[in-house]
């Protein structure tokens, strides 16, 4: 049996969820390159980890629950998952991490609520939260980007070090990570937060060889070619405008205000903007339909709300960035805020209750 | 008899305070992450339980209903002064990792529940007897937790059982598998809600079995009764 739209004011676009988690992969291509541009193929590999894991556990689980795997599989919100969460974790973590990261996304935050539209919070950021607690030191080792760091990892190196956590030569991660100086050099969210408790000030931390003319080098570039990637989902209709503008609005106005106030320790807008996960939130991560708020007055006030809280982490928290902690925080406020955000209904006075 | 009987059934399983009523959750989720304080406190909690049901079973004849409440917190609150004196002197290792917990067994809903719900209206014998009941299934669902927090985040079981047992039991500790990097998530608060949660789905499908095996069986009585008549 078939629904057919009947005659005019209905819009409808048609699309399925295949084809819209479908678009979301596409989108992510442009910050994918640029990634392995700035930090190795290891991102590529991650990704292929990620998806075997993601669709080994997705049909294990809708097997035992007596659903039709195939269909199941076919709707692409697993692969989604699990690229979002290969993006999110540092390029040269041992296979493990995203394994476990990935299944428990799946298993647990996904199917235990009652699988696909049913889950409470976002898998990917739960099993990123799963992984930076409990792993806290694989978690950060970021490499530096490639351009300014002193190895260059061939494929077969990369491969290696994911699976036995050393090169063929014998590197681990961290020595990886130093630089010629013998220091190791973290990511600019990292540095600001711990050069500013050194206090320095951020004129001094922007001389020091990761800082580019707007933010980290590689990470500008990264979190750039995912804006743009955002903005392919916005022309396709994919996402609309109230997650990422309530984001990035909740982020910036308050990262502006207290640069202005304090220019030498607060970081300014564009350095928040163009850091850490900050894009890829925005944009991918936030606009998850079925963790989201449901109204699009909702909706903007979910995405203050996480701009606010990644703002006020890092700032104040012990984390250096937040986006995985301020959309699960945000997930738990959704019932509250289509609570308090149903719309009016036509030739009603105000919506919800006094309707 | 029959009554123990019920009552063992409620205390272990169909009424079990930390699975059923979900009381005393606080001690239940913050002190599970290993067997030995999981057990420590679980002990702790049977014995205030036991000593506080006997006696506000033989004072429920003189206190009036209007000040049943203060008296049944004081009476609780001397039998955790008294547990907390003892542990302190005889477990005083287990007594400083337990720390905070132990005074706070006085808050502990599923005492005071007991108290009033089934002590002040029961004979001596069967208030202990309730007491040892419920203890028993709570001690039993924190050890359970505990074991579980244990051996994912660990790889071990009964580490530093030797606090509560006596140095017999250092030869206790399982070293079940040796990991490199801990699952500090399963040590952690959020470790116990997940583990938690995961115990309740499991008796909640424990019990819909056994419902479905039960209606089955009665069915099939029936039918044989209908062939027997007919």
């Amino acid at each position: 049996m078939s629904f057919r739209i009947a005659a005019a004011p209905h819009g409808h676009s048609q699309r399925r969820t295949s084809d819209m988690m479908r678009w979301v992969c596409y989108a992510l291509i442009p910050g994918v390159l640029v990634q392995s541009y700035f930090f190795g193929a290891g991102v590529w590999m991650q990704i292929m980890l990620a998806i075997i894991t993601a669709y080994v556990t997705e049909s294990l689980c809708l097997v035992a629950r007596n659903r039709d795997a195939r269909s199941g599989l076919r709707d692409n919100t697993a692969l989604v998952t699990a690229v979002l969460l290969a993006i999110s974790i540092p390029t040269l973590a041992p296979w493990w991490i995203i394994v476990l990261g990935t299944a428990f996304a799946i298993v647990v935050v996904k199917h235990i609520y009652g699988g696909m539209g049913q889950n409470l919070f976002n898998p990917a950021m739960a099993g990123y939260v799963l992984l930076l607690v409990s792993f806290p030191v694989q978690m950060t080792n970021w490499l530096p980007p490639t351009t300014i760091s002193q190895y260059d990892l061939t494929l077969w190196q990369t491969l290696h070090t994911i699976l036995f956590e050393y090169t063929p030569a014998g590197y681990s991660v961290e020595q990886l990570r130093t630089t010629i100086d013998g220091i190791t050099m973290a990511t600019p969210l990292d540095t600001v937060k711990t050069a500013l408790d050194q206090s320095y000030t951020l004129s001094e931390i922007y001389q020091r060889p990761q800082f580019s003319v707007l933010a980290g080098v590689g990470w500008q570039w990264v979190n750039l070619a995912f804006l743009l990637g955002g903005f392919i989902l916005l022309q396709q209709r994919i996402i609309s405008w109230h997650i990422p503008g309530g984001l990035l609005a909740g982020l910036l106005v308050p990262a502006l205000l207290a640069h202005l106030f304090a220019p030498s320790i607060m970081p300014g807008p564009i350095f928040h903007a163009l850091s850490g996960a900050t894009m890829l939130g925005a944009f991918f991560i936030a606009t998850d339909p079925v963790s989201a708020a449901t109204s699009n007055k909702g909706r903007f006030i979910f995405g203050l709300m996480i701009g606010l809280l990644v703002w006020v982490i890092r700032s104040w928290g012990g984390y250096p960035d937040a986006v995985a902690f301020a959309v699960l925080l945000a997930n738990l406020s959704v019932p509250l805020i289509d609570q308090y955000t149903r719309p009016k209904v036509y030739g009603h006075q105000s919506g919800g209750q006094n309707g | 008899m029959n009554e123990y009987k019920q009552l063992t059934r409620q205390g272990l399983w169909e009424n079990n305070p930390a699975l059923v009523q979900l009381l005393g959750l606080c001690p239940l989720l913050a002190v599970t992450a290993s067997v030995t304080n999981a057990l420590g406190l679980g002990l702790a909690t049977l014995f205030v339980l036991i000593g506080s049901n006997i006696t506000v079973s033989l004072v429920r004849q003189w206190v009036p209903q209007e000040i049943r409440i203060p008296v049944f917190v004081m009476v609780i609150a001397t039998f955790v002064t008294i547990i907390q004196l003892l542990m302190n002197a005889y477990v005083f290792e287990l007594y400083q990792s337990l720390g905070i917990f132990i005074p706070l067994i006085v808050t502990n809903c599923a005492i005071i529940g007991r108290a009033e719900a089934y002590a002040s209206k029961n004979s001596v014998q069967k208030a202990a007897f309730d007491g040892l009941a419920m203890g028993v299934g709570f001690a039993l669902v924190l050890a359970v937790l505990g074991a579980m927090r244990e051996i994912i985040g660990n790889g071990t079981l009964f580490d530093g059982a030797e606090l509560l047992l006596g140095d017999w039991a250092a030869q206790l500790r399982l070293e079940l598998f040796q990991v490199d990097y801990p699952l500090l998530l399963a040590i952690l608060p959020p470790g116990a809600f997940i583990g938690m949660g995961f115990i309740i789905a499991l008796k909640n499908l424990i019990d819909a079995k056994l419902e479905a095996k039960a209606e089955k069986a009665e069915k099939s009585v029936t039918r044989a009764r209908v062939t027997a008549e007919s």
